[in-house]
C-alpha cells in the first residue's frame, strides 16, 4: 500500500505434475521460505519468551548501542529492540494474515459467483471493482483508521478491504476460463448445481493461484501496516510495530541510528522473503513463467 | 545505436539532470534582514479574536496586530495602542490614551472609535470571540475624544490591563475586521504579505509603522509539525530557528554546535496528568493519591522529554514566587504506598482504565511512560492516542476520559480548580471560597497566601498527578538575537529580532 | 471503437457518482462538531451554535449531499472549515506541488527501470540479470518512507546538497522547487522503478518468445536488431499500462511522503484535513484523486484498445 502499484501477477493454470518437487527445486522460493519461516518462528517464540520485557520502561538504560546483551540495542525508552522487533513480526504477520483472509473469506465467493452467474451479478461486481480500485488505498487506509480511530483491528480492516477485489477479480477470471472445460460442462450436464460446481471443480482447480496471490497480498499487508503505524494509526503502544519503531527512530537518527536500521531491516527482509517464496511458487506452479515479472 | 548504449545515455542523462539540479546555486545566501522561522502548527485562520488557537498568536502578535498593552517577554504588562492609562480610585473606570498618528495596515486611521468597535465586537451578543470573559467586566466603552477612550467595568478587576493585552483582545478596524481570517490588517510592525497553505506565512515590515521600525525586512514562518522534519530542517538550514524546538531529544546535537543558540526557558505549561474526579474509581481519593504516588516524575522528564522540565507538585508555575515548592513532597514516589493506597480504596487487584493522549511529544511519550509506573502498582491503562480536535470533543468539552495528559499553557490559571464544570471536574466549594477571597485581595502578600492556601488544597486532594512545568526549548542561529526567552505567552514577538553582524 | 468508448465513459460516470455517495456517506458518520472544532479549546457555547447556523450545518443530510453535487458541477466544492478558503483553490495551491512531484518520480523511475529491463532481457538467465532481479525485489521490499529517511539524512543532512523538505514554492525559481521536490521524487521512484523493471524485463522476454520475432531472426536479423526493430514496440503496451497506473497512484499515494518532507501537497492537504475534521477538504480533495485515477484508467483502457483492437470487444 505504500508502494501502491504492484503489477498483476496473472498467473496461468498448473499442467498436473509433482508441484512438491518443482518447489524444491526452485531456489526463490527455497530461501524465501526459509527467510518467512525465521520470521514466524520468531513472532511466535515472542508469545512465550522474549530476551526482555518489551512493556518495561528502564530509563536508565535507553539509547544503548546494540551489544551483546542487547543485539539491536534499546530504544529511547530503554527497551530492547530485538525483542521489540519480535514482538512486532507477530503484530505485522497477524495485521497482514488477517487482511488477507478478509480478501479470501469475501472475494473468493464474489469472484466465484460473478462467473458462475454472468450477466448482471457479474457487471455489478465489476462495478463494485472499479469503485474500491478508485479509490487510492493509503488514502481510504487513512481515512477508515482516522475515523474509527487507530489501532490493530482497524488497520486489519482498512487493509482487508482493499484485498476484497483482488482476490474476486483472481477466482472471476481464473473461473471464468474453466467453466467451458469440458469436465465442468459434463459435470453441468449430470445434473450438478452452479454452487456444488463451484466447489467441487472450480475452487480445488484454482488453489493454487489463490495462494500465490495470498502471498502478493500478504507482503503488501506487511508494507501497508508499517505504512499505518508509521502515522501512528496502527496498534498502538505499548504494543510495539515496526512502522511506529521509525517513526520514533526518526528524530533519534543523529543519537541512535539502530533504532531505524533494525525495524527498517526487519520489514525488508519479510516482505522479501515473501516475495521470493510467492515467485518460487508461480514458477513452480507455471514454469513457462519461470523467470519472468 | 544498441540498446546497452542508449541505457548508458539514458542514465548519465539522469544522472546530469540531477547533478544539475543539485548544483545549481543555492537560493542566494540569505540577506541579513529576513528571517525563517520553525512553528509546529499552521494556524486555522489569521484573526486572533476569531479562534483561541495559540498558533495564530504565534504569528500575527505583536507583529501584525497590536493592542491597548501588551504583554513582555517577561510575563510584564506594557503600554502598546495605548501610551498611558488612568485608573479611577474604586478601580472601575480605565481612561486610556491612544498613541496618535497611528494607522492601519490598510491606510486608514486607528483612533479611538476603533476601540470602541474592537471591544464592543468581542463582547458583544454574536460575537465568536473564544474568550469573551476576557471582556465579562466591561460594562461599557466610550470615546471621549479620538485619542482618549473610557472603559467603565462593572466591578473593579485586577487583572484588566493584563486582559487588555491578550491577542484576543487586539484592535481592529471595521474596513477589514471581516477579512482579518485570510488577509490579516492590523497596525503592527509587520505587514502580512502571504501564506501558502500547508507550508509558510509571510510578513513584511511595515515602512509607515507609528513607532520604532523593526530590523528585519522579511519574515517567514515555515509550518513544520513533524519533530523528526523540524531537527532535519535546522540542521540543513531550512530554518533559521525555533522558538519551541519539539525535538528534546535532538537538543545535544544544537548545544555542541556553535552555529547554533540553544535557549532554554521557562513557560506557564503546567504538564499534569488529569483524573476525571467524578468517575469511578477516580472520585476516590484514595486512588488519586494512589496514582500521585506510583508516578516517577524525574523519570518521566527525563525519557519524555530527555530532562528539559522542572518537576511540580502543584498546578503552578514554579518561578512564580507564590508556588509552594513544599508540595513536592507531599507525594514522593513509592510503589509500596500507592498499592497500600489501593488495598485501602478496595482495588487491591488494580483495575482498568484509559489513557487518552493529544498530540504533543510531552503526552505521546510521557503516556507510554505512565502507563509502564502505572501497571507496576497494577493500574492497566489502554492508551487511546487522539488528535487536538478530538481531545477537545472528547475528554475536554464531553469529559469523556479516565486519565489524560496535557500542559495547561495560560498564565494564572488555577482558578480552574474552583470552576466544578471544567473537565476534571474538582471545583469544591472550599476552592470556590479561596478563589472568591482571592478577587477580593489587593494585598500582594495576601493574594500570595491564598494562592499557596489554594495549592496546597489541590495537592491535598490529590485532584491530578502534577508532572512537571514545560520548559521553552528555543533553538536558532547563534547570530540571531532578539527572540524570547521565556514563553509568559504564545507568541513570536519579532518587534526586537535581528541579526548580528 | 466509438461504442467502446462510450461504454467506458458511462461505466466511469458510474463509479465517479457511486464514489461520491460513498465519500459523502462515510463522512457523515465521522463524529465531531465542525463547529466546536474550528474555534477551539475555550469557546462558548452560544459561539458555537452561531458558527453551527453560518455553516449551514443545521440543514438535513441529503440537502447537504445534493448542495455539495450542485456547487460541484459549477465548479464550487465549498468552503474549508480551517482555513476558511475556497476547497477547489486549496486543490489549486496543492496541485502545483504533487503533480509536478509525481511526474519527477514517474521520469525518475522510467529512466532507471527502462534501460535495466531492457538490459536485463537482453542478458537473460546471466550472473548479470539474476543480480539485477535481486536488486528490484530488494527494491520493491524497501518501505519508501525508510528510504526517505535515509536519503534525508545523507544528502541533506550529511552533505547539505538538498533542502531537507519544504517547499518554498515556484516563484522562488523553477531550481529551487526542483531542488525540493528530488529527494521526495527519488524516494518515491525507487520501489516504483524496481517494480517497472521487472515489468519491463519480462514483457520483452514475452515478446522476444514470439513468432514474428523467431521470423525477423530467420530472416537473418541479429538478437539485438530484432530486439530494437519488432521486441521494444510491442513490449511497450504493458509497460505503458503499468506506468498509467503508477502515475495515478503517485499522485495519490504521496501522502507518507509528503508528511516526511512536509511538502505541501495534496497528500498532505487530505492527511491534514482528515485529522481536523475539515470535511469539505477531506470530500473535495478525495473525490478529486478519485476522479484523477478513474480518468487515468480510462485514458489507460483506451489507448490499450487503440494499439490493441482485439481488446475492445472483451468486456474488461
Amino acid at each position: 500500500m505504500t508502494d501502491p502499484v504492484m503489477p498483476h501477477m496473472e498467473v496461468g493454470l498448473a499442467p498436473e505434475t509433482s508441484l512438491a518437487s518443482r518447489l524444491l527445486a526452485s531456489r526463490s522460493f527455497a530461501t524465501g521460505a526459509i527467510i518467512t519461516a525465521v520470521i514466524v518462528a520468531m513472532a511466535l517464540v515472542s508469545f512465550g519468551w522474549t530476551p526482555y520485557d518489551v512493556t518495561k520502561i528502564v530509563i536508565a538504560d535507553r539509547l544503548k548501542s546494540p551489544s551483546l546483551s542487547h543485539w539491536f540495542g534499546t530504544d529511547h525508552f530503554g527497551r530492547d529492540i530485538f525483542s521489540m522487533i519480535m514482538v512486532g513480526a507477530r503484530n505485522s504477520i497477524a495485521v497482514a494474515l488477517v487482511a488477507v483472509g478478509i480478501g479470501l473469506a469475501a472475494g473468493v465467493p464474489l469472484g466465484a459467483w460473478a462467473a458462475a452467474r454472468r450477466g448482471l451479478v457479474d457487471d455489478a461486481l465489476m462495478r463494485f471493482n472499479d469503485l474500491v480500485f478508485a479509490f487510492p488505498s493509503i488514502l481510504s487506509a487513512v481515512m477508515i483508521t482516522a475515523i474509527f480511530g487507530p489501532g490493530a483491528v482497524n488497520a486489519i480492516i482498512a487493509i482487508g478491504i482493499f484485498n476484497i477485489p483482488v482476490f474476486a477479480r483472481v477466482t472471476r477470471g481464473a473461473a471464468l476460463s474453466l467453466w467451458p472445460r469440458e469436465y465442468v460442462l459434463a459435470a453441468r450436464v449430470s445434473g450438478k448445481g452452479a454452487a456444488r460446481i463451484t466447489v467441487e471443480h472450480i475452487l480445488p482447480n484454482i488453489a493454487n493461484l489463490l495462494i500465490v496471490q495470498a502471498t502478493i497480498q500478504f507482503s503488501l499487508g506487511i508494507l501497508a501496516e508499517a505504512g499505518l503505524s508509521y502515522l501512528g494509526l496502527g496498534a498502538q503502544p505499548p504494543m510495539p510495530s515496526w512502522g511506529r519503531m521509525l517513526f520514533e527512530a526518526q528524530t533519534m537518527m543523529a543519537i541512535g541510528p539502530h533504532m531505524a536500521i533494525f525495524p527498517g531491516l526487519a520489514i525488508i527482509v519479510t516482505v522479501l522473503g515473501l516475495n521470493l517464496m510467492g515467485d518460487g511458487l508461480r514458477d513452480a506452479l507455471d514454469p513457462r513463467l519461470r523467470g519472468k515479472g | 545505436m544498441n540498446y546497452v548504449k542508449t541505457g548508458k545515455i539514458l542514465v548519465s542523462l539522469a544522472v546530469a539532470l540531477m547533478a544539475a539540479t543539485v548544483l545549481s546555486p543555492a537560493s542566494a545566501f540569505a540577506a541579513k534582514d529576513n528571517i525563517v522561522l520553525g512553528v509546529a502548527l499552521e494556524p486555522p485562520n489569521l484573526d486572533p479574536t476569531s479562534n483561541a488557537a495559540a498558533a495564530i498568536d504565534e504569528v500575527v502578535y505583536a507583529n501584525v496586530f497590536e493592542g491597548l498593552t501588551r504583554i513582555g517577554p517577561n510575563g510584564e504588562v506594557l503600554p502598546a495602542l495605548a501610551e498611558s492609562w488612568d485608573i479611577s480610585e474604586d478601580g472601575k473606570v480605565y481612561t486610556f490614551h491612544l498613541h496618535e498618528g497611528v494607522k492601519f495596515h490598510d491606510g486608514t486611521d486607528f483612533n479611538s472609535e476603533d476601540v470602541v468597535f474592537s471591544l464592543d465586537r468581542a463582547r458583544g451578543e454574536d460575537s465568536t470571540n473564544a474568550q469573551k470573559g476576557l471582556f465579562k467586566a466591561i460594562e461599557s466603552v466610550e470615546a471621549v475624544d479620538p485619542s482618549t477612550v473610557k472603559v467603565t467595568l462593572s466591578s473593579p478587576q485586577g487583572g484588566f490591563l493584563f486582559n487588555m493585552g491578550w491577542g484576543d483582545a487586539v484592535m481592529v478596524a471595521p474596513e477589514s475586521a471581516a477579512t482579518n481570517n485570510e488577509n490579516p490588517v492590523g497596525t503592527g510592525p509587520f505587514k502580512f504579505s502571504k501564506w501558502n497553505k500547508g507550508s509558510s506565512i509571510e510578513i513584511v515590515r511595515n515602512d509607515d509603522y507609528w513607532g520604532d521600525k523593526v530590523a528585519l525586512a522579511k519574515a517567514e514562518f515555515r509550518i513544520i509539525p513533524d519533530a523528526a522534519a523540524a531537527t532535519s530542517a535546522l540542521l540543513a538550514g531550512d530554518v533559521d530557528g525555533f522558538s519551541n524546538f519539539p525535538a528534546p531529544e535532538a537538543v545535544p546535537q544544537f548545544e555542541a554546535d556553535p552555529n547554533f543558540a540553544l535557549v532554554i526557558g521557562s513557560t506557564e505549561g503546567e504538564t499534569i496528568l488529569a483524573m476525571n474526579n467524578k468517575k469511578p474509581p477516580f472520585d476516590n481519593l484514595k486512588v488519586r493519591q494512589a496514582i500521585s504516588h506510583a508516578i516517577d516524575r524525574q523519570a518521566i522528564i527525563d525519557g519524555a522529554m530527555f530532562g528539559f522540565g522542572t518537576p511540580i507538585g502543584t498546578h503552578f508555575a514554579p518561578h512564580h514566587p507564590a508556588y509552594r515548592a513544599d508540595l513536592i513532597d507531599m507525594y514522593p514516589h513509592d510503589v509500596a504506598k500507592a498499592k497500600e493506597l489501593l488495598v485501602e480504596a478496595g482495588y487491591a487487584d488494580g483495575f482498568k482504565a484509559t489513557l487518552k493522549l493529544p498530540p504533543p511529544t510531552y503526552a505521546r511519550r510521557g503516556g507510554e511512560i505512565i502507563a509502564s509506573q502505572l501497571r507496576e502498582v497494577g493500574i492497566d491503562l489502554e492508551i487511546i492516542p487522539l488528535e487536538w480536535k478530538q481531545w477537545l470533543e472528547g475528554p475536554f468539552k464531553a469529559k469523556d476520559f479516565d486519565l489524560t495528559i496535557v500542559s495547561h499553557t495560560e498564565p494564572m490559571d488555577i482558578g480552574i480548580y474552583a470552576n466544578p464544570d471544567y473537565y476534571f471536574q474538582y471545583g469544591t466549594d472550599e476552592a470556590k471560597a479561596i478563589m472568591a477571597k482571592l478577587d477580593a485581595t489587593t494585598d500582594t502578600e495576601a493574594r500570595y497566601k491564598l494562592l499557596g492556601d489554594m495549592q496546597e488544597l489541590i495537592t491535598k486532594d490529590a485532584v491530578n498527578a502534577y508532572l512537571f512545568e514545560l520548559a521553552k526549548i528555543g533553538v536558532w542561529n547563534a547570530k540571531v538575537e532578539g527572540l524570547w526567552t521565556n514563553s509568559p505567552i504564545q507568541a513570536n514577538d519579532l518587534t526586537g529580532v535581528k541579526w548580528k553582524d | 471503437m466509438s461504442w467502446f468508448i462510450a461504454r467506458r465513459l458511462l461505466s466511469l460516470a458510474v463509479t465517479l457518482l457511486l464514489a461520491t455517495v460513498v465519500i459523502f456517506a462515510v463522512l457523515e458518520i465521522v463524529p465531531g462538531d465542525p463547529a466546536r472544532l474550528m474555534l477551539g479549546i475555550n469557546a462558548t457555547d452560544d459561539a458555537v451554535a452561531t458558527l453551527r447556523e453560518q455553516l449551514g450545518l443545521n440543514q438535513p443530510v441529503l440537502m447537504r449531499y445534493l448542495s455539495w453535487i450542485a456547487g460541484m458541477f459549477q465548479g464550487d466544492l465549498g468552503h474549508s472549515f480551517t482555513y476558511g478558503s475556497p476547497v477547489a483553490e486549496l486543490i489549486g495551491e496543492r496541485i502545483v506541488v504533487s503533480l509536478p512531484l509525481a511526474l519527477m518520480a514517474l521520469a525518475i523511475s522510467t529512466a532507471i527501470a527502462i534501460p535495466v529491463g531492457i538490459y536485463a532481457a537482453s542478458r537473460r538467465g546471466s550472473a548479470t540479470d539474476t543480480a539485477i532481479m535481486a536488486v528490484t525485489q530488494f527494491g520493491i521490499a524497501v518501505p519508501n518512507f525508510w528510504f526517505a529517511l535515509l536519503l534525508v539524512y545523507f544528502f541533506a543532512i550529511f552533505l547539505r546538497w538538498v533542502p531537507a523538505g519544504g517547499f518554498a514554492g515556484w516563484d522562488e525559481g523553477i531550481a529551487s522547487g526542483f531542488r525540493s521536490l528530488l529527494l521526495p521524487a527519488v524516494a518515491l521512484a525507487l520501489p516504483q522503478a524496481a517494480i517497472l523493471s521487472r515489468v519491463a524485463r519480462s514483457a520483452i522476454i514475452e515478446v522476444l518468445g514470439e513468432d514474428f520475432i523467431r521470423t525477423a531472426r530467420a530472416k537473418g536479423l541479429t538478437r539485438r536488431a530484432a530486439l530494437w526493430r519488432h521486441a521494444l514496440r510491442n513490449a511497450l503496451i504493458p509497460v505503458v499500462t503499468i506506468m498509467g497506473l503508477q502515475f495515478a497512484f503517485l499522485l495519490a499515494g504521496t501522502i507518507i511522503i509528503e508528511n516526511v518532507f512536509y511538502l505541501p501537497g495534496l497528500g498532505r492537504l487530505v492527511y491534514q484535513a482528515i485529522t481536523q475534521h475539515d470535511l469539505p477538504v477531506v470530500q473535495g480533495t478525495v473525490l478529486f484523486l478519485v476522479g484523477f485515477v478513474v480518468v487515468t484508467n480510462f485514458l489507460v483502457d483506451i489507448t490499450y484498445a487503440w494499439i490493441d483492437p482485439r481488446l475492445r470487444r472483451r468486456g474488461r
